[in-house]
C-alpha cells in the first residue's frame, strides 16, 4: 500500500503492529485483523455499533482514524469475554432476554463496560445518559436496561 | 380451561445465541467477507424521474482495479418484483435489474465492482450520464390526478395474478369489500363519524444495513450468503433475475442484524449474485446508512378515510374504510400491505355493514415495503382515532365502546372471507381472545380511572391518557408453508433444521423449545440450524408473524415422530410395547417401573446395535387459519402547552399472543415494536425537497430513540390457549408496532383537546393544533 504508516498499541492486552493506510479508520483495521466482533451500523458516528474502549473510554470507532490510537490502549469485544469466562455485563444481558438480533450489542457492552469501570455506582439517571449513543432497534431498551442496572446493582458493596 | 403445564415451553430459556452474540463471535454476512471480495458499490439516480438518454461506462471499465460494471444494456431485461412473497407474487412485476428509466431519487442506475471500496467509488464517477428529466410525481393526489406523468409506462410491467392493475392511472393495486350497505346505514344512522388521516413514511432501521456476499463454488454455483428474512424467496427471485435455473443457487442466512420486514425484499442478492457470477471472484455489498433509507425500503404512507355510524343506543351500524397507499416508484407488497390494511383492523369491531377499499399508487418517491404491522399499522391510527372521536360524539367512554363492540372467542368477521393476499379471504372464527383482559389490566396499570376531561387541565403542563384495541394475524392462511427437519445424534441430542429465518427475534430459540417440548427433552439438545436453501426444509420466511405458529407446528409435528421413533426403539431394548413406555426428561421409562433407557441408549442402539436407521423425520405445515393475536394499548403523555413539546411519561402494551413459548422473548417482541411505534409517532419522519431527494438521511436528523428516550413501559401479557398453535400459541412479533399511533393522538387530545389526524406528531404540530383550537 502506498503511503502506509506503522502504528503500535495495546490491542486487547498485547501489543500490536499494524500497517495503515492513510486515514484509514479503526473500525475498518479492527475487522480486517479478524475482530469482527465490533460492527458498522452508520459510518458516521451515529449509532454506536462499532464502540471500542480507548484508554479507559468508549469511542466509536468508525469516526477515530486508526493513527489516533498510536501507543493507546484499545480493548474490543474480543477482549471481553469469551466462551467459559463470559463477562457478567454478557450474562446479565443473555440472561435478561436483551439480546434480539445481537448486532448492537457488542458496541452496547462496550459502553456499558466503560461506565461501569470508571463508575460502579453509576446512578440511573448516568446509565441513561451513557448509553444515549447505542442504538438497539429490537428491544425497545427495556431488557437491557434491567440488565444494566443488575450488574451495577450486583457490583455493590451488600448492606449489612 | 384446564391448567396446562410445560417443562420446557413457556419458560424463559436462555436464548441460544444470546452469548455467541455477546461474545462478539463471527455470525453476521460482513464477518464472512474473504480479504479477496470485490466490493460492489451502486450508481443512484440524482432525478426522481428521468430517462437515461446514454450512458458511458468505458472509462470506468478501464480503470485499474475494477472488475464488473453493470447497467441496463449489459444485464437480462426481466421484469420482476422485489417482494419477497409466496409465488405467483401479488405484487406487479414492475422492476428490472437495471432499467433506461429512473424512478425516484436513489433508484438503480449501473453498479460496480472493483478491488476496493475506494475503486469502486471513483468508478462510479467516471460513469458519464445523460438524462431527460421528466415531470416528478410526488404526492398520491398528484398520482391520481388527470394527466399526471406515467411512472410506469414499461410494456413489460404487469400483474402475474388476476388483480387489478393499471400502471397508466399510476395505480399500482386495488382491492374491495363490502358487506351489507354501509351508505344506507350512514345515512340512517342516529350517530355519524366521516374524518380523514394520513399516516407518514418511514424506515426500518434495522442497525445492521442490507448486506450481501456473493461467489461462485468449486462446482460453479452461485452461493449468496445475505441477511434476509426470506431465503428461498431470494433464491427462487435471484435465479429468476439472472435467468439461471434455481439450482444453481444457494442462500445462506447467517445471523441477521435486525430485518422488521426490509429484509422480507430481494434488494442486493441480484446484483453482488451477477457480479460473483461474471467476475467468478466473491463479491461483497453493504449498504451505507443513506443508502438504506433512501435506496432500500419504506413504510407504505396512507390517506385514510374513516366513517362510522351508530344507531340511537351507540350501537356501531357502519364501518367504512377507504385506504390510499402510496407505494412509492416500484409497486413492492402494494397489494398486500393495503388488503392488510382492512383485513387487520376492520374485523376488531362488529358492525352489520361494512365497507373497504384499497389503492396502492405510484409515486416518484422511495419504495414502499414490508413493514412491521404491514397495513395494519396505519389503518390502526385511523380507525382507532376514529373510535376515540366517535365514542365522544355518542358520549360513552371510549374503553366502554371498545368493550362492548371487539370481537369475542366463536365469533367471525365476514371481513376474514373477504378478504385475503391477492384472491378471497379465508373463513375464520376466533379462538381465543384475551382482549377484554387485555383492557381491563391495562387500563389499571395506566390509572384509565383517574383520566379527566381535558377542558378541566389547567397550567403549562397537561397531562391526558388515551388507549386502543389492535389485532393482527399469525401467517397467511392457505398461502404459507414452513417445514422442519429432526435427526437424532449418538448422544441423545436433536438437529433442528429449518428454513424459518430467526431476524433476532429469537425464533430458533422458540423452535428449538417447541421440538424438545415435543420429543421430552430440554432445549439444549436441539441444535438449530437455519436457514440455507441447500440444508433446510422450505419456508417461506419471517414475515407475516408467522414462524412462531406456522413453523413451529411443523416442529411439533417432527418433534412428534420423532418421539415415535424413540419409543419404538426403547420398546425393542426394553421388552415392552411402545404403549407401556413414556417419555421424562430425556428418557423413555417402562410405565410400570419395571426400567429405563436414556435417549443415549436409544440413539447407540438405533445407529449402532441392531435394526439400525436414523431416528429422523420432516413435516410440513400449513396454516388454515390466522388467529390474531390481540392487545390493548394505554399511553400518558405530558404536554408543554407553550412549546408543544409531548412527552410519553408511561406506555403499557397488554398482549394476548396465546401461549407464550418464551415469556422473555415475547416481553422483548412487544416493547421493541412498542418502542419503535412511539418514536415513528412522535419524531420519525422524511423529510423532501420539491425534486424529491430525502434531505435527513442519517441518524443524525432522523431522530429513532435511545435509552434516555425510553418512558416506563409496562409490558402485560395476558395467556390464553389458542387450540390450533403449537401448545396453544400466537404470534406476537407485529402487533405491538400498530398501538403509538393512535395511543398517543388520542392522550394528546385527553391531555389539550386537539386531535392531530396525521403522524407524526412534532411539538409544532401539536402546538399549531393549539393555537388554532
Amino acid at each position: 500500500m502506498s503511503g502506509t504508516k506503522t502504528i503500535s498499541f495495546t490491542l486487547n492486552g498485547a501489543k500490536k503492529e499494524f500497517a495503515i493506510a492513510p486515514g484509514e479508520l479503526l473500525v475498518k483495521l479492527l475487522r480486517r485483523s479478524g475482530l469482527t466482533g465490533t460492527k458498522e451500523g452508520c459510518d458516521e458516528g451515529t449509532c454506536g455499533a462499532c464502540t471500542v474502549i480507548v484508554d479507559g473510554r468508549a469511542v466509536m470507532s468508525c469516526i477515530m482514524p486508526a493513527f489516533l490510537v498510536e501507543g493507546r490502549r484499545v480493548e474490543t469485544i474480543e477482549g471481553v469475554g469469551d466462551f467459559g469466562k463470559v463477562h457478567p455485563i454478557q450474562q446479565a444481558l443473555a440472561d435478561a432476554g436483551a439480546v434480539q438480533c445481537g448486532y448492537c450489542i457488542p458496541g452496547l457492552i462496550m459502553s456499558a463496560k466503560a461506565l461501569l469501570e470508571e463508575k460502579p455506582d453509576a446512578s440511573d439517571e448516568d446509565i441513561r445518559t451513557h448509553m444515549d449513543g447505542n442504538l438497539c432497534r429490537c428491544t425497545g431498551y427495556e431488557k437491557i436496561w434491567t440488565a444494566l442496572r443488575n450488574v451495577r446493582d450486583a457490583n455493590q458493596p451488600k448492606q449489612a | 380451561m384446564a391448567k396446562r403445564t410445560f417443562k420446557v415451553v413457556n419458560q424463559s430459556v436462555t436464548k441460544l445465541d444470546a452469548i455467541p452474540l455477546a461474545l462478539g463471535k463471527p455470525l453476521f454476512v460482513a464477518d464472512f467477507k474473504p480479504a479477496d471480495a470485490l466490493y460492489a458499490k451502486f450508481l443512484w439516480s440524482p432525478h426522481a424521474h428521468a430517462i437515461i438518454k446514454s450512458i458511458d461506462i468505458s472509462a470506468a471499465e478501464k480503470m485499474p482495479g475494477v472488475h464488473c460494471v453493470l447497467y441496463h444494456g449489459n444485464v437480462p431485461r426481466i421484469a420482476h418484483t422485489t417482494a419477497g412473497q409466496g409465488y405467483p407474487e401479488p405484487s406487479p412485476y414492475d422492476t428490472f435489474m437495471f432499467d433506461r428509466k429512473v424512478r425516484y431519487v436513489g433508484d438503480r442506475v449501473a453498479a460496480v465492482a472493483a478491488e476496493t471500496l475506494e475503486i469502486a467509488e471513483a468508478a462510479l464517477k467516471a460513469i458519464r450520464v445523460e438524462y431527460e428529466i421528466l415531470k416528478p410525481v410526488l404526492s398520491i393526489e398528484e398520482a391520481l390526478q388527470e394527466g399526471s406523468p406515467v411512472i410506469h409506462d414499461e410494456p413489460e410491467a404487469r400483474a402475474i395474478i388476476p388483480v387489478p392493475y393499471e400502471p397508466q392511472k399510476n395505480i399500482a393495486a386495488k382491492v374491495g369489500m363490502d358487506v351489507g350497505n354501509v351508505e344506507q346505514a350512514i345515512a340512517g344512522a342516529a350517530y355519524k363519524l366521516d374524518n380523514s388521516y394520513y399516516i407518514h413514511l418511514a424506515q426500518h432501521c434495522p442497525i445492521e444495513p442490507h448486506v450481501a456476499l456473493a461467489h461462485v463454488d468449486a462446482e460453479g454455483r452461485l452461493v449468496i450468503r445475505t441477511s434476509t428474512q426470506v431465503p428461498f424467496h431470494a433464491r427462487r427471485i435471484t435465479a429468476q433475475v439472472l435467468d439461471i435455473p434455481v439450482r444453481m443457487v444457494r442462500v445462506i442466512k447467517p445471523r441477521i442484524g435486525g430485518g422488521f420486514g426490509v429484509k422480507q425484499e430481494v434488494l442486493i442478492e441480484d446484483v453482488v449474485g451477477m457480479m460473483a457470477w461474471r467476475t467468478r471472484r466473491p463479491v461483497f455489498l453493504m449498504y451505507t446508512r443513506e443508502e438504506e433509507f433512501v435506496s432500500s425500503r419504506t413504510r407504505h404512507p396512507e390517506r385514510i378515510r374513516v366513517r362510522l355510524g351508530a344507531d340511537p343506543e351507540g350501537t356501531l351500524t357502519a364501518l367504512s374504510m377507504d385506504c390510499i397507499s402510496n407505494t412509492g416508484a416500484y409497486g413492492a407488497h402494494a397489494l398486500t400491505v393495503v388488503c392488510n390494511s382492512g383485513s387487520k383492523v376492520l374485523p376488531l369491531y362488529r358492525s352489520a355493514n361494512v365497507h373497504f377499499t384499497g389503492t396502492a399508487v405510484y409515486t416518484n418517491l422511495p419504495v414502499g415495503g414490508a413493514y412491521r404491522g404491514y397495513g395494519a399499522t396505519q389503518a390502526a391510527f385511523a380507525v382507532e382515532s376514529a373510535v376515540d372521536e366517535f365514542a365522544e360524539t355518542i358520549g360513552i367512554d371510549p374503553l366502554v365502546f371498545r368493550m362492548n363492540h371487539h370481537i369475542r372467542s366463536g365469533e367471525t368477521s365476514p371481513v376474514f372471507a373477504a378478504l385475503g393476499e391477492g384472491k378471497a379471504g379465508v373463513q375464520q372464527s376466533i379462538g381465543s381472545c384475551g382482549l377484554d383482559k387485555c383492557i381491563k389490566l391495562g387500563a389499571k396499570a395506566i390509572g384509565w380511572k383517574k383520566r379527566g376531561d381535558w377542558r378541566k387541565k389547567k397550567g403549562r403542563y397537561r397531562r391526558g391518557i388515551g388507549m386502543c384495541c389492535l389485532m393482527q394475524g399469525s401467517s397467511i392462511p392457505e398461502i404459507d408453508m414452513g417445514a422442519a427437519s429432526l435427526k437424532m445424534n449418538e448422544d441423545g441430542s436433536f438437529n433442528l433444521l429449518m428454513g424459518a429465518t430467526d431476524l433476532g427475534t429469537g425464533s430458533d430459540t422458540v423452535l428449538a423449545q417447541i421440538a424438545a417440548e415435543a420429543i421430552g427433552t430440554t432445549s439444549d439438545k436441539i441444535l438449530v440450524y437455519s436457514s440455507d436453501t441447500d440444508m433446510t426444509p422450505f419456508d417461506v420466511g419471517a414475515y407475516a408473524s408467522s414462524t412462531t405458529y406456522l413453523t413451529g407446528n411443523a416442529v411439533l409435528d417432527a418433534g412428534l415422530k420423532v418421539k415415535k421413533q424413540i419409543l419404538s426403539v426403547a420398546a425393542e431394548l426394553l421388552e415392552k410395547k411402545p404403549s407401556e413406555l413414556e417419555v421424562r426428561d430425556a428418557q423413555v421409562f417402562a410405565k410400570d417401573g419395571s426400567g429405563s433407557v436414556t435417549f443415549q441408549d436409544v440413539a447407540l442402539h438405533s445407529l449402532y446395535a441392531a435394526n439400525q436407521f436414523q431416528i429422523a423425520a420432516i413435516s410440513s405445515n400449513i396454516s388454515h387459519k390466522s388467529p390474531p393475536p390481540f392487545a390493548a394499548h394505554f399511553a400518558e403523555v405530558e404536554i408543554d402547552t407553550e412549546t408543544g413539546l409531548i412527552r410519553v411519561v408511561k406506555y403499557v402494551a397488554a398482549t394476548d399472543c396465546g401461549t407464550a413459548i418464551h415469556p422473555k422473548l415475547a416481553e422483548g417482541q412487544v416493547e421493541g415494536a412498542v418502542m419503535n411505534g412511539i418514536c415513528y409517532a412522535l419524531t420519525e419522519q422524511y423529510l423532501f425537497n420539491e425534486k424529491g431527494r430525502m434531505t435527513n438521511d442519517s441518524f443524525l436528523n432522523y431522530k429513532i430513540y435511545s435509552m434516555r428516550d425510553k418512558p416506563e413501559m409496562v409490558t402485560i401479557l395476558v395467556p390464553t390457549y389458542e387450540k390450533t398453535g403449537p401448545f396453544g400459541a400466537k404470534s406476537v412479533s407485529e402487533i405491538g408496532i400498530n398501538g403509538p399511533c393512535p395511543v398517543i393522538a388520542n392522550a394528546i387530545y385527553n391531555a389539550v383537546g386537539v386531535r392531530l389526524r396525521e403522524t407524526p406528531f412534532t411539538p409544532e404540530k401539536i402546538w399549531r393544533a393549539m393555537q388554532q383550537h
